[in-house]
Parts: structure tokens; sequence; C-alpha cells
């Protein structure tokens, strides 16, 4: 089994979702690799056709971070937040809001990492602040294409 | 009809529990009644009955028309928004994360040779003779 296919997305609770995926490298290095703009620029970047132009990151508790991603048009999107829990190499909380309209609020997202065997288990919990920003995000994700097959329903079934 | 926003979220709520996986699970394969849905579980029939009212809730589930039987029926609409939002959350996530492992081998075999040369510096070697 890959460890793509080990990738696990859950929602334990109605305002949480739930992010798991198992790294080939020890832990302070997925951390760097989360923290460090030039080695975030290589990775964090959504949709093809996207780049990171813009990843200002002030870790520090209080400090804050940005990023904005580019397309190929020219069409820009930006992100941010502020650090409330530093500590390397196992744990980092942050805000997180998006300045476009469409995921309507602030988050907060905690990041865990734990090691076995060289081995990192990264998992990251994204909680929306409200109900209504909850909403604003899935309705924003769920306006294309309703039907699903029963195959994704089992994905979902299994999570 | 609901605004699909607050639809989804009782879908998600609804989806939280296992014991109402499993019961989806299970009319994925085909409309069932309350006794049939309550009997692999160690549950007693009341309180598969709240399981099922949270589903027919977040319109999950639906009844069949027999008076008698009421099979529950899966609906597979707020289950295919819900689905269809995380399928799109994981495919732009699993891409990220695709390109991270192979910072990541990269940053390994970085740190793999500085290591090889610390190594080759510490290692004694025979030494020039000093200059008179």
């Amino acid at each position: 089994m890959t460890d793509t296919a080990a990738m696990k997305i859950t929602t334990p609770t109605d305002r949480e979702l739930v992010m798991t995926r198992v790294f080939e490298a020890p832990r302070g290095m997925v951390f760097d690799a989360l923290t460090k703009p030039d080695l975030l620029q290589r990775w964090l970047l959504g949709p093809p056709g996207w780049t990171m132009p813009v990843c200002d990151i002030d870790l520090r508790v209080g400090g804050k971070y940005r990023y904005v991603w580019q397309n190929a048009d020219g069409r820009r999107m930006g992100m941010g937040g502020m650090f409330q829990e530093i500590v390397r190499p196992s744990r980092l909380v942050a805000t997180e809001v998006y300045e476009d309209y469409w995921t309507g609020g602030e988050t907060l997202v905690t990041t865990e990492l734990a090691e076995t065997r060289g081995k990192t288990t990264l998992s990251t919990t994204v909680r929306y602040a409200s109900r209504e920003a909850r909403d604003a995000a899935i309705k924003m994700g769920a306006t294309k294409g309703l039907e699903a097959s029963y195959h994704q329903l089992d994905e979902l079934l299994k999570a | 009809m609901k605004p699909s926003g607050y639809a989804l979220d009782a879908t998600f709520a609804a989806l939280a529990d296992p014991t109402r996986r499993a019961i989806l699970a299970r009319l994925a394969d085909g409309e069932a009644t309350v006794t049939e849905l309550a009997a692999p579980f160690d549950m007693s029939q009341p309180a598969i009955s709240k399981h099922l009212k949270v589903l027919e809730r977040a319109g999950l589930i639906t009844r069949g028309r027999e008076a008698q039987r009421r099979p529950r029926k899966l609906e597979p609409r707020p289950l295919a928004e819900a689905t269809d939002w995380i399928e799109r959350y994981r495919k732009i996530w699993e891409a990220n994360y695709k390109r991270l492992d192979a910072v990541l081998e990269e940053l390994k075999g970085r740190q793999k040779k500085a290591v090889e040369a610390l190594i080759e510096d510490t290692r004694p070697r025979p030494r020039k003779r000093k200059s008179k």
C-alpha cells in the first residue's frame, strides 16, 4: 500500500475536518517543510497550474503568516493567519482565513506530527469558527457535479 | 428545499457516528426494515430508531410507502454533495502531499550527504609533514 492510499479524511464533528497522512521522513524534517517558506512554496500549491509567489512566515506565537497563490491567468488568492502554539517538531496551531469570498471565514488549524521508526504521521484538524463559515465553505465546494458513484459513497463510509 | 449548506451540515453530523455509517452501508445494498437494520447491532429497536431519525432528518434516508414494513431507503443526493466536497478536497491535498514527499526525499538526500561529508571530515587522515 502506498502512502497516498493511506491518506484519510474524516469528519469527527460537524465543525471539524481531519486529514491524516504518513510521510517517509522524521518529523523535524516534515515540520521544516511546513514552516520554512522556501520549502513550503514547492509543495503547498493546490489545484494544478497554481504557484505560490508570496510566502511570509513569522514563526513565533502571535506571529503572522501570509500566502498568496497565483494561476497562469494571473488570478491571485491570498490566505493568512496567526500562530497560536508552536511546539517543534510535534505541534502547530494557527488561525487561517482566506482573503477571498469563497471559504467564508476563519478556521483554526491544528497540526500534529507523530514519529514512529523514522516515519511521520501528519494530522491536520480544521475547525470551522462558526456554523456559517462551515456552511459557506461547504456550499462553495458542493456546487459542482452532484452525482456521485457508489464507489465514492463506499470511500466515505470507510472513513 | 433547505439551503445546501445546512443540509450538508446535517449530513456531516449524521455521518459522524459509526452506527449510522454502518446503517447507510447496509442501505447502500438495498432497502431494509427497522428490524432488519437492528439485527446486526447489539442495540434495542428504539436505539436504532433514534439513529434512523437522525439520518432521516439529514435527508439521507426515506421511508417506503408500504404500510406494514415501512422499509428505509438510502437517498443518494445529500451524500453525493458531501462526498463531492470531500473528494475535491482530497484531490487537492493528495497532490500537495505528493509534492511534499518529493521535497522530503530531497531533504533526506541532502542530510545524508551532509552526514557523509562530516564523517569524511572527521576521519583520521595521513598527516602531511610540516615543512620546516
